[in-house]
């Protein structure tokens, strides 16, 4: 079913999707936040730039847009799948739980804060350009990958994985890795790593049309949790 | 072993004549403060290792046992007290920072201690609720601003969605992992007999709990453990929590070793890893953010739940509640810094936040004088002991007060602030099996029944006094009260007279 967005406000048109039988495509978005919310099982394309918390608490559902999203996509994502065909801004996939979210180009500050895990459920966020500061702060769980196409600098900014305590953050790129919190180990990623996102940067590639062969032969950094150096505060009984 | 300059703050006292070496004291202690001597055949106890939880005197069946204060002490100083340097010791012994339980046990005002409530004498007659119908019930949630009526005249239903309470209480929130399921299941079947609610606390909603959901608030936190749509839709109510009044500003940190079982599977994260709460939402930095984190649970809600936002008692937060009132929000909660926790730094929870009676009085003042007090209900906590506090807080304006503390007293707590060791002997903080099993859910909801129903009664025979027969009647109604012992400023801020004004 296809919804022009056109002058609508979010809560008509989350309305209106929510009532949609089968598969929605959305013309014209222009800013209606909180889209797809808590849906398990629809699959909702977007045409233009959706606002706000896009695929919050998103339960099993996919959304693919065709544009640029703002601030909080995927926020305590729990399962399904967000695609985007451009850039996404601040606090992507916050708190995530499940699913996976694909950024063709870049994403902002806060991206994938304090994602976890838990059994099946591993949430994976990979950004195809640069992203802003504060990457995975608090990360307790899954995966998230940096491949930093178009830049030549390091596509990460400043603190990345400060208080991270779980998960795995890959970066391709072949500056060296500096500034990086106590809590966190960076090394290159060896082929049991490589593995592990093979399947994704494959996904990646074929979503964009971008050519896997050259991001698989990169050399990429692994971020992990330094278990010598836990992220939690010495504390005396009182 | 090596000198930690730490002596025992008790004395486990036993008499030897009644101790019948039963051994009773040295099964329940988890603490391990009892031990049986074979050769002697008699008791002995560790003091050092007594939390004071009266637990091994209340099962002694010969009552052979006391715990008294140690008059051990330090040479007398009114600068260094004992406690301060025995903290000191603490942290010279280990580099780490003090942790601490419960609310904050120091010597402050009590302010609801300086307040005292009106009665009827002569002119205007008392209401006995023995024969009068007494109303308790509260609704919270915004009010509407005008009655609406549709073109044939009828009036529109146009209530916000609301929660509905037989009396001003609701047990405030305390996770599961923090406290046992057996605490849990006390406090939800307590909440569905009395017609109230309790709160999750962030540690999500045990399965078996859902049939709960219309007594329940569930709340989402920084860490968001636990959330997602169908536990955010089987709640009547979903809390943002923002911050709580034993530790203001800062973050939790439930530890790997509470991480277990049920406890894992409901916070929907793997066994033995730390949960961390961050200090702030790293998604809210504004009213405006707060403000689309509130719109995001009601759209996921289907505008059906009132969203409830929790803060601690700061400094500004009079203009704080103004930015919340304004956020969409339908209940702000507002915790005071006597406010309970499983965890806290002492430095944190003994210094930081306001008391709750003077940041109440002035959020409501704050909200009148904007004229957006309808916008939202205010629940206070942080901390309620008892129906007279209840009814003190009701009259400076709050619409209902959240009790924990005093719920888990109900549950058998005895306040020896050692939750943060996980090995309560009460079966309440803890998540030991045989610890936990020690607290029957029966009994426990019975016991929290008892407390209410003797409260509610209470309140009534307050009201019946003053001559009012509906709490709501009450709200705001600061002639009701009156200061003792207090400055023009205090008075000012609570916006109360002085006795015998």
């Amino acid at each position: 079913m296809n919804i022009s967005a056109a002058n609508m406000d979010f809560k008509q048109l989350n309305e209106q999707i929510k009532t949609a039988v089968g598969n929605v495509c959305i013309s014209h978005c222009c800013g209606q936040r909180f889209i797809g919310r808590g849906f398990k099982d629809k699959t909702i394309t977007i045409h233009g730039t959706p606002g706000n918390a896009l695929g919050a608490y998103l339960d099993g559902a996919t959304i693919e847009v065709r544009g640029n999203t703002q601030d909080a996509v995927g926020d305590t994502m729990n399962n399904g799948k967000i695609i985007v065909h451009g850039n996404a801004g601040d606090a992507l996939g916050y708190a995530m739980r499940g699913g996976s979210i694909f950024v063709r180009d870049d994403a902002g500050y806060r991206t994938g804060i304090h994602m976890k895990q838990y059994q099946d459920r591993k949430p994976v966020i990979v950004v195809g350009g640069k992203v802003g500061s504060f990457l995975g702060e608090y990360l307790a769980g899954g995966l998230i990958v940096v491949l930093g196409i178009g830049t030549e600098d390091t596509p990460v900014g400043n603190f990345t994985g400060t208080g991270m305590h779980g998960g795995r953050i890959f970066i391709r790129t072949n500056k060296e890795l500096t500034g990086l919190p106590a809590q966190v180990t960076a090394e290159i990623a060896g082929p049991e790593e490589m593995s592990e996102i093979l399947p994704l940067l494959s996904e990646f590639c074929s979503l964009f049309g971008v050519a896997a062969d050259d991001l698989i032969k990169d050399s990429y950094y692994v971020l992990k949790p330094n278990a010598k150096n836990p992220y939690q505060q010495l504390y005396t009984a009182n | 072993m090596a000198i930690n300059f730490l002596y025992p703050d008790y004395e486990v006292v036993r008499d030897f004549e009644r101790c019948m070496v039963c051994r009773v004291c040295e099964r329940q202690c988890a603490n391990g403060a009892h031990a049986f001597l074979p050769e002697a055949n008699k008791m002995a106890c560790d003091d050092a290792k007594c939390v004071n939880c009266h637990r091994c005197v209340s099962l002694c069946p010969t009552r052979a046992l006391k715990i008294v204060k140690s008059d051990h002490t330090y040479k007398e100083n009114a600068n260094w007290s004992g406690k301060t340097i025995k903290e000191l010791y603490r942290q010279a012994g280990s580099g780490g920072v003090l942790l601490s339980s419960m609310g904050n046990p120091e010597n402050y005002p009590v302010y609801f201690d300086k307040i005292l409530l009106n009665a009827s004498q002569v002119t205007n007659p008392s209401i006995d609720p023995l024969r009068e119908p007494m109303e308790t019930k509260v609704f919270l949630g915004a009010k509407p601003q005008q009655i609406q009526r549709d073109p044939k005249g009828r009036i529109v239903n146009n209530l916000a969605p609301h929660l509905t309470l037989s009396m001003p209480v609701m047990f405030s929130a305390m996770s599961y992992g923090s406290i046992s399921y057996n605490a849990h299941e006390s406090l939800a079947r307590a909440a569905e007999q009395l017609g109230i609610l309790y709160n999750t606390g962030e540690g999500g909603l045990h399965e078996d709990f859902y049939r709960f959901g219309n007594n329940t608030i569930v709340q989402v936190a920084s860490g968001r453990f636990g959330v997602h749509p169908d536990y955010l839709n089987s709640g009547a109510a979903i809390e943002i929590k923002m911050g709580q009044g034993a530790k203001p500003g800062i973050g939790g940190h439930l530890p790997g070793t509470k991480i277990v079982g049920d406890v894992s599977r409901t916070r929907m994260i793997p066994e033995g890893g730390d949960a961390i709460s961050p200090a702030p939402h790293h998604d809210i930095y504004s009213i405006e953010d707060l403000r689309q984190l509130v719109f995001s649970l009601k759209e996921v809600t289907n505008y059906q739940k009132p969203v409830i936002v929790k803060i601690a008692a700061v400094h500004n937060v009079s203009a704080i509640a103004s930015g919340i009132a304004r956020s969409g929000a339908d209940i702000i909660a507002i915790d005071g810094f006597r406010g309970g926790t499983g965890a806290a730094p002492t430095r944190i929870r003994d210094h930081v936040g306001i008391p709750i009676e003077l940041a109440l009085a002035s959020v409501d003042k704050r909200l009148r004088d904007e004229g957006i007090r309808d916008n939202v209900s205010l629940v206070v906590g942080g901390s309620i002991r008892s129906s007279a506090d209840i009814v003190k807080a009701i009259a400076l304006g709050a619409d209902a007060v959240y009790i924990a503390t005093a719920a888990l007293l109900a549950l058998g707590c005895h306040l020896c602030r050692s939750c943060h060791t996980g090995k309560c002997n009460w079966g309440i903080a803890t998540q030991v099996p045989e610890l936990v099993k020690r607290l029957n859910p029966q009994v426990g909801s019975k016991r929290l029944v008892n407390l209410l129903t003797a409260w509610r009664h209470e309140i009534k025979e307050m009201m019946g006094g003053m001559g009012i027969n509906s709490i709501e009647s009450l709200r705001g109604n600061r002639l009701m009260l009156r200061g003792v012992g207090l400055t023009e400023k205090e008075l000012k801020i609570l916006g109360i007279k002085y006795a015998g004004e």
